[in-house]
C-alpha cells in the first residue's frame, strides 16, 4: 500500500478500476431492493426476482414460457370435475441451511400445507407475520376458491376447490406460492424471532442467500445440493443500481452481465455494442387510454372513436417508447393466444375525427381530463410525456385536454372510482389467460364495484362472450369466443389502446441459456457464463 | 461550566419534543394512502383495506396516534416499515454509516482544499490567487450539485473510465460489514484490493457533496485570517522578524480557527442536504435516499423515523459545536 | 448574529460635507467588479424572462414529431431552426431555456418576498414583545433551522403535492427561519438605543415604533440577506424539481427539464448540461451581486 501513496491521485484513480478474478459470477444490476424475502407478501417484479432464486413451488413455469411443469410435486391427478387435486411430491429435496438453523428433515408434504396456511387461515400463528397482506393468493381469488388443502402422507397433498378453475395450476406456479420450511419456522417462532424466516430465508431452491444489503447488493450463492441438480454458475449477486443509464454504463464495463429495463434512449447504442447482445419480446401487458364511458362526453361512442383518431400513435410509440414498445390494437397482447390478427387499428386521421365530434355535437371540441400515472409502470415507460403528446394531438381538434396527476396508490384509487374523463393506466397478465385481461379489464363486474375496469364499460354482448369463454374448456372454441369480443371491443372502443411494451434484457455475449420470461421475471438457474 | 452546559441542553429538549410533533403532524398530512400505494394494478379489497389500517393503528384517533408514537419512541422503538415491515432503527443502522462514510470524506476533501485556498487568498490578498479562489468559490457555492454530479460522471466515468459511476464498492469483493464503514471494513478484513475499490467508489461523491461545504470553508477562513492577520500582536510578531510561515501557521491560523470550527459544525444540516441529492445521484445506499424512497412510497413509519433521528443528530452535532465553542471561548458562558 | 454590525444611519446624520451614504455605496459597488457583472447577468436574464413571449423562436410547449432529440445547430444534424437542439418529444430548447429563466426568476422572487415579508412581521413581533410570544416563534424557527431544509422542503411538497406554487411555498417557508432571526435581533439592539427609548417615552405606540423607527434599521442586512435569499430559492426550487416534486412537466422549469432529461445523459448531452447551466449561471450572478451589495453595505470590510 505504502508505494501508492507517493503517486499522484491521478494516478491511484487509474489503478483503482482492476477487478478481482473470481469463481463463475454472474452479477445482475438489479433495479431495486426486494421488499423481503416472503413472496407471500410481496407485490413488485423486483422482489419475486429476488425471492424466486431462493424457493422452489409446487409446479413452475418451464422458463420462457407460461406452460406449467412439475416442481416440488412430481405428478398430480386431477378429478374428473375439475375440483381436487392431488399432488405427488418430490422425495428427497433438502433445504438450505444458515446461520440461525440447520434442518434435520427433508421438504414434506407439512411444508406446502404451511405455505397454503400462512396466507389462508387468519389463526395461522405466521399469518401476521411480517404484513397479513397476501395480496397474490387474495388477487388470484385462493381464500374463496380452496374448499380444503389436506396432507394424504408425507408425499401427498389434496387439495379441493370450491368450483372447477382452469388456470389453477398456473396460479400455484406463480412467485407467491413459494415453499418456506415448517421446521425453520416454528424453530424461529419457538426462540421468539418468527420473522427472521422472511429475512434470513431458506428455501429448496438453486441458490442460498449469503449477503443482502439494503440499496446495494444480494449475494447468492449455488445450492449443491438442489433437488434439480447444481446451477451452473457458483456465484450470484444483484448489484442493485436504481438507474437505467448507471446500469448500461455498468454492463458496458463488465461489472454486471445482465441488466433489465434498459433506458430506451440507450438502445441504439446497445445494438451497436460487439460485446453486448439485446434480447427482447413483446411482454404479457397493455398500456392504455380508458375513457370514462359513463361520463359525458365520451358516453357517445362517436366521440371516443373521434379522439381515436386524432391521437398520433406513432409518435407517441417513437417518441416515448422508442423501439421498446409495439402500437396495440387489441386489448390483449399479441403473443397471447386467442389474440385477432384481422382487426384494423383507428387510422390517425384528425380531420376525420374533427368531422365525427361535429356529428356528435361537438364541432367545436370539449374541455376534458387527461390522468397520467406519475410512475414508471412495465407497461408505460412515462405517462407524463405521453399525456404530454396527446393533449397537443387534441388541442388539434378542440379539445382542451389538462394533465392531472395524483400519488400512485391515490391514482389508481380514483380511476377505479371513477373520478376521471380520461385515465391512462396499463396492465401486465398473471398468468396467460386472455380472461386475464378481457375480463379482469373490461368485464360488467369490474366495472360495478370499483374494480380494474376504469373505463366502466359494461356492454352485455361483449360480457356475454366473456362469460361463457370462461365456462368453456375447450380452447379452440374459447378461442373463437375471444376473437368475436375482440371485434366488440374495437367497435366500442372503450380505450386508446397504446401500447405494449417490449420486454428488452441487454446482456453480454458471454451469456448463454437465458430465456426472457413472459411475465417479466429474472430466473438464473440454467444460465451459464463462457469463460 | 456545567450550568452553561446544563442551560444549553434544557434548551435542546423543548425542541426535540417540537421536533417530534412537528414531524409527526406533516407526515400525517401526507395525502395518500401506504396501503393503497403498496397495491400495484389490482388494488386491495375494502376488508383486507380496513384489517391493515386497524393492524398499523391508522384508525385511532391523531391523538391517540401521537401518543402511542411517543411511549414507543421513549422505549426506542420507531415502528416499522410499512413497505419492508423490517424495523425503522434497524434499517436506519444499516444504511447509516454509509451516509457517515460519505459525509466524512467529503468534509476532508473540503478542508484539505478549503482550508489552504482560504489561508493563500486571505495571505495574497487581492492578487490574482486571491480573485481566483473567490471567484471559484463562489461558483462551488452556486453549483446546483445535482447537476454537477451529473457532469462529472459523465467525464470521469463515462467518457475517462476512471472511476466507477456508481454503488459503494465492486459487487465481487465479499466484505462482511463489521463497522458498516466500507474504508475501514476492508482494511479489517486485510483486502487492499477491496479497499482501492472502495476508494474509488467514494471519490466522486464526496467531491460532489464537498463542494458546497468547500467553498464556504475557503471563503470563512479567508475572512477570518484578513480579521486576524490585521491584529496588533500578529503586526507585532512580523516586526519581531519571525518568518511570515511561521506567524501564519503558528499564530494566525490557530486564531482564526475557532470560527472556522463553528461554521464547519453547522454545515452538516447542509451536509446532509446535499447528501439526499448526491446519494440520488449516485445511487449511495445511504439513508437521505431511503428518505426520498419513503416519500413516493408513503411509508410513514421510515419518514417520521428517519426525520426525527436526523434531526436529533443535527441538533446534537449544533450541541457539541455549542458546547465546544463555549469551552474554547470563556466570554459566550455568560451571555445568554 | 452579533448585533450592533450595521450602524443606523438615520439615528447619525452625516455630517456636511462628506459624501452622501448612497454615493459611497454606489462607488464601493462599483469598485467590485465581480458584483457588476452579476448585475449584468441578472438585467439579461430579466430582459429574457420580460421578453420571453417575443424573443423565444417558439412555444416552449410546442413539439414538433419529427425532431426529437436534435443536437445543437454545432453538432452534425443540428439546425439553425433550433440553435440549442430539442428536447425528446421536439421541444425547442432555447425557447424553454428562456421561458425557464421567467419561471426561475419569478420563484427566486415570490420566495423571497413572501419568507421576507412574514419573517420580518415574525422577527418584528418576537423582538419587540420579547417573553413568551418570543420563545414560541424563536422555537419554532429553531425546529425548521434543525431539518435539514430540503428534507424539510420535500416533506411540505409531498403534504401539498407537486407543483410550482406548492415548491415555492415549501422553499419559503424553509427559507423563513434566517429573516426572523435578522429582524429580531436588529430589534433587539435597536430597542435599547436612545432614539427608541425617547420615542417611548413621548408615547409613540409599539406598532408605530416598529415601523417608523425599527424597521428601516433592519432593512440593510436585510436586503443583503433577500438578494442571497433568492439564489437560495433557485436552487432549492431546481433541487425540488430535480427529485421530481417541483414544477411539473411540461413545465419548462429547469431543474424539471434535468430530471425529465437524466434518461439521455449518454445520448444527448445538451438536454442535461444546458438547463444545468442555466441553474449555476443565475445563481452565481444574484450571489456575486448580493456580496458586492454586502460588501458595500458593511462598514466593516471597507477598505
Amino acid at each position: 500500500m505504502s508505494k501508492y501513496r507517493l503517486l499522484p491521485a491521478i494516478a491511484i484513480l487509474a489503478t483503482l478500476s482492476v477487478t478481482p478474478l473470481s469463481a463463475k459470477t454472474l452479477v445482475f444490476c438489479s433495479e431495486g431492493s426486494p421488499e423481503n424475502f416472503y413472496p407471500g407478501v410481496n407485490t413488485t417484479g423486483t422482489s419475486f426476482d429476488a425471492n424466486s432464486q431462493i424457493y422452489s413451488r409446487i409446479v413452475d413455469f418451464e422458463r420462457g414460457t407460461t406452460k406449467v411443469i412439475p416442481g416440488l410435486a412430481q405428478s398430480w391427478d386431477i378429478s374428473k370435475d375439475g375440483t381436487v387435486y392431488t399432488f405427488h411430491l418430490r422425495h428427497g429435496v433438502k433445504w438450505q441451511s444458515n446461520a440461525n438453523f440447520k434442518p434435520t428433515r427433508d421438504f414434506n408434504a407439512d411444508d406446502i400445507l404451511f405455505m397454503i396456511d400462512r396466507q389462508w387461515k387468519s389463526d395461522d400463528p405466521y399469518f401476521k407475520v411480517t404484513s397479513s397482506n397476501h395480496s397474490y393468493f387474495n388477487d388470484m381469488g385462493m381464500p374463496k376458491l380452496l374448499k380444503s388443502v389436506e396432507k394424504v402422507d408425507d408425499y401427498t397433498v389434496k387439495m379441493t376447490l370450491t368450483v372447477p378453475e382452469a388456470p389453477f395450476l398456473s396460479d400455484l406456479a406463480m412467485e407467491y406460492a413459494g415453499v418456506q420450511s415448517k421446521e425453520y419456522a416454528d424453530a424461529m417462532l419457538k426462540a421468539g424471532t418468527p420473522e427472521k424466516i422472511d429475512q434470513e430465508p431458506i428455501g429448496t431452491g438453486p441458490f442460498y442467500l449469503v449477503q443482502y444489503q439494503k440499496d446495494a447488493i444480494i449475494r447468492y450463492k449455488a445450492f449443491p445440493q438442489f433437488w434439480g441438480g447444481k446451477a451452473k454458475i457458483d456465484d450470484l449477486i444483484f448489484a442493485i443500481t436504481p438507474d437505467a443509464s448507471v446500469r448500461w454504463a455498468k454492463l458496458q464495463k463488465n461489472e454486471c452481465q445482465v441488466m433489465p429495463y434498459p433506458n430506451p434512449a440507450d438502445l441504439p447504442a446497445m445494438r451497436k455494442d460487439p460485446n453486448i447482445k439485446v434480447l427482447e419480446q413483446p411482454g404479457l401487458n397493455i398500456g392504455y387510454l380508458a375513457y370514462n364511458t359513463q361520463k359525458k362526453p365520451f358516453t357517445d361512442v362517436r366521440v371516443r372513436k373521434a379522439i381515436n383518431m386524432a391521437i398520433n400513435k406513432k409518435a407517441i410509440i417513437d417518441a416515448v417508447f422508442l423501439s421498446t414498445g409495439v402500437a396495440a390494437i387489441n386489448p390483449i397482447p399479441p403473443t397471447m393466444w386467442s389474440y385477432n390478427k384481422n382487426i384494423k387499428d383507428d387510422p390517425y386521421d384528425p380531420a376525420a375525427a374533427k368531422k365525427l365530434l361535429a356529428q356528435a355535437g361537438y364541432p367545436n371540441g370539449f374541455d376534458t381530463d387527461l390522468w397520467a400515472m406519475p410512475v414508471q409502470r412495465p407497461y408505460n415507460p412515462n405517462a407524463r410525456r405521453i399525456a404530454e403528446l396527446m393533449q397537443a394531438d387534441l388541442a388539434k381538434i378542440g379539445v382542451k385536454a389538462v394533465i392531472k396527476s395524483y400519488e400512485w396508490g391515490e391514482y389508481r384509487k380514483r380511476a377505479q372510482a371513477g373520478e376521471h374523463q380520461m385515465a391512462q393506466l396499463g396492465w401486465t397478465g398473471d398468468n396467460g389467460d386472455p380472461d386475464n385481461f378481457l375480463n379482469t379489464l373490461l368485464g360488467c363486474d369490474a366495472a360495478k364495484n370499483n374494480g380494474s375496469n376504469i373505463a366502466k364499460f359494461c356492454y352485455q354482448p361483449f360480457q356475454d362472450l366473456v362469460t361463457k369463454a370462461k365456462h368453456v374448456s375447450d380452447q379452440a372454441e374459447r378461442t373463437k369466443l375471444y376473437e368475436q369480443a375482440q371485434v366488440i371491443f374495437k367497435q366500442q372502443a372503450p380505450w386508446f389502446t397504446i401500447a405494449h411494451s417490449v420486454q428488452l434484457k441487454p446482456m453480454r455475449k458471454e451469456v448463454i441459456g437465458f430465456k426472457l420470461s413472459p411475465f417479466g421475471r429474472h430466473t438464473f438457474y440454467g444460465v451459464d457464463i463462457k469463460q | 461550566m456545567i450550568r452553561f452546559f446544563l442551560t444549553r441542553v434544557s434548551l435542546v429538549i423543548p425542541t426535540f419534543i417540537g421536533i417530534t410533533l412537528l414531524v409527526f403532524v406533516l407526515v400525517r398530512l401526507i395525502p395518500g394512502d401506504p396501503i393503497e400505494t403498496m397495491a400495484g394494478e389490482h388494488g386491495i379489497d375494502a376488508a383486507l383495506h380496513e384489517q391493515l389500517r386497524h393492524e398499523y393503528g391508522f384508525d385511532r384517533p391523531v391523538i391517540v396516534q401521537y401518543g402511542f408514537y411517543l411511549s414507543r419512541l421513549l422505549h426506542g422503538d420507531l415502528g416499522r416499515s410499512i413497505a419492508t415491515h423490517r424495523p425503522v432503527i434497524e434499517e436506519f443502522k444499516s444504511l447509516f454509516p454509509a451516509t457517515i462514510e460519505l459525509s466524512i470524506c467529503a468534509m476532508l476533501f473540503a478542508l484539505c482544499i478549503g482550508l489552504p485556498a482560504g489561508i493563500i487568498a486571505a495571505v495574497r490578498r487581492n492578487s490574482i490567487l486571491d480573485h481566483g479562489v473567490m471567484g471559484l468559490s463562489l461558483t462551488g457555492y452556486s453549483m446546483p450539485i445535482f447537476w454537477w454530479g451529473l457532469l462529472l460522471i459523465l467525464l470521469f466515468s463515462v467518457q475517462l473510465g476512471w472511476t466507477p459511476v456508481s454503488g459503494r464498492i465492486d459487487v465481487l469483493y465479499f466484505i462482511q460489514p463489521k463497522t458498516g464503514f466500507l474504508l475501514i471494513d476492508t482494511l479489517l478484513a486485510g483486502d487492499t484490493g477491496a479497499f482501492r475499490s472502495a476508494l474509488s467508489h467514494l471519490i466522486l461523491p464526496a467531491i460532489v457533496l464537498g463542494t458546497v461545504p468547500l467553498a464556504v470553508i475557503a471563503r470563512m477562513t479567508r475572512s477570518a485570517m484578513l480579521e486576524v492577520l490585521g491584529e496588533d500582536y500578529i503586526r507585532t510578531a512580523r516586526a519581531k522578524g519571525l518568518s511570515s510561515f511561521r506567524v501564519i501557521a503558528i499564530h494566525a491560523f490557530r486564531n482564526a480557527l475557532i470560527p472556522i470550527v463553528t461554521v464547519i459544525g453547522l454545515q452538516i444540516g447542509v451536509l446532509f442536504t446535499g447528501a439526499i441529492l448526491t446519494e440520488t445521484i449516485f445511487s449511495w445506499p445511504g439513508v437521505g435516499k431511503w428518505l426520498i424512497d419513503g416519500i413516493s412510497r408513503r411509508d410513514y413509519p421510515v419518514l417520521q423515523g428517519g426525520t426525527l433521528l436526523i434531526g436529533a443528530i443535527i441538533m446534537s452535532v449544533n450541541l457539541l459545536v455549542d458546547v465546544t465553542y463555549g469551552f474554547i471561548n470563556p466570554r459566550i458562558r455568560h451571555t445568554r | 448574529m452579533s448585533a450592533g454590525t450595521f450602524e443606523p444611519s438615520i439615528a447619525s446624520k452625516p455630517p456636511v460635507g462628506e459624501v452622501h451614504p448612497f454615493q459611497e455605496f454606489y462607488a464601493d459597488f462599483k469598485r467590485n467588479r465581480g458584483a457588476v457583472a452579476g448585475l449584468l447577468v441578472i438585467f439579461v436574464l430579466l430582459f429574457l424572462a420580460i421578453t420571453a413571449n417575443l424573443v423565444s423562436p417558439y412555444s416552449p410547449t410546442l413539439t414538433n414529431d419529427v425532431a426529437f432529440l436534435q443536437p445543437p445547430f454545432w453538432q452534425p444534424g443540428g439546425t439553425f431552426a433550433h440553435p440549442l437542439g430539442t428536447d425528446a418529444i421536439g421541444r425547442d430548447m432555447l425557447s424553454r431555456l428562456i421561458f425557464g429563466a421567467r419561471l426561475s426568476l419569478l420563484i427566486g422572487a415570490a420566495v423571497v418576498s413572501l419568507s421576507v415579508l412574514v419573517g420580518t412581521v415574525l422577527g418584528l413581533v418576537a423582538g419587540f414583545f420579547r417573553g413568551l410570544v418570543e420563545i414560541a416563534i424563536m422555537r419554532v424557527m429553531d425546529i425548521v433551522l434543525t431539518l435539514p431544509s430540503l428534507l424539510l422542503a420535500i416533506v411540505i411538497v409531498a403534504i401539498l403535492g407537486p407543483g410550482v406554487m406548492n415548491a415555492l411555498l415549501a422553499v419559503a417557508i424553509v427559507l423563513l427561519p434566517h429573516y426572523v432571526r435578522i429582524a429580531r435581533a436588529t430589534v433587539i439592539a435597536e430597542i435599547s438605543k436612545d432614539y427608541v427609548t425617547a420615542a417611548r417615552m413621548i408615547g409613540a405606540g409599539s406598532l408605530r415604533l416598529m415601523v417608523k423607527e425599527v424597521l428601516p434599521n433592519c432593512a440593510a442586512p436585510l436586503i443583503v440577506q433577500a438578494t442571497l435569499g433568492i439564489s437560495t430559492a433557485i436552487l432549492d426550487a431546481a433541487a425540488l424539481g430535480f427529485l421530481g416534486l417541483g414544477a411539473q412537466p411540461p413545465t419548462p422549469e429547469w431543474g424539471t427539464m434535468l430530471a425529465d432529461a437524466r434518461e439521455f445523459i449518454l445520448r444527448a448531452w445538451w438536454v442535461v448540461t444546458l438547463p444545468g447551466l442555466m441553474i449555476l449561471i443565475t445563481v452565481l450572478a444574484f450571489n456575486l451581486f448580493g456580496d458586492g451589495l454586502r460588501d458595500a453595505l458593511d462598514p466593516k470590510l471597507k477598505r
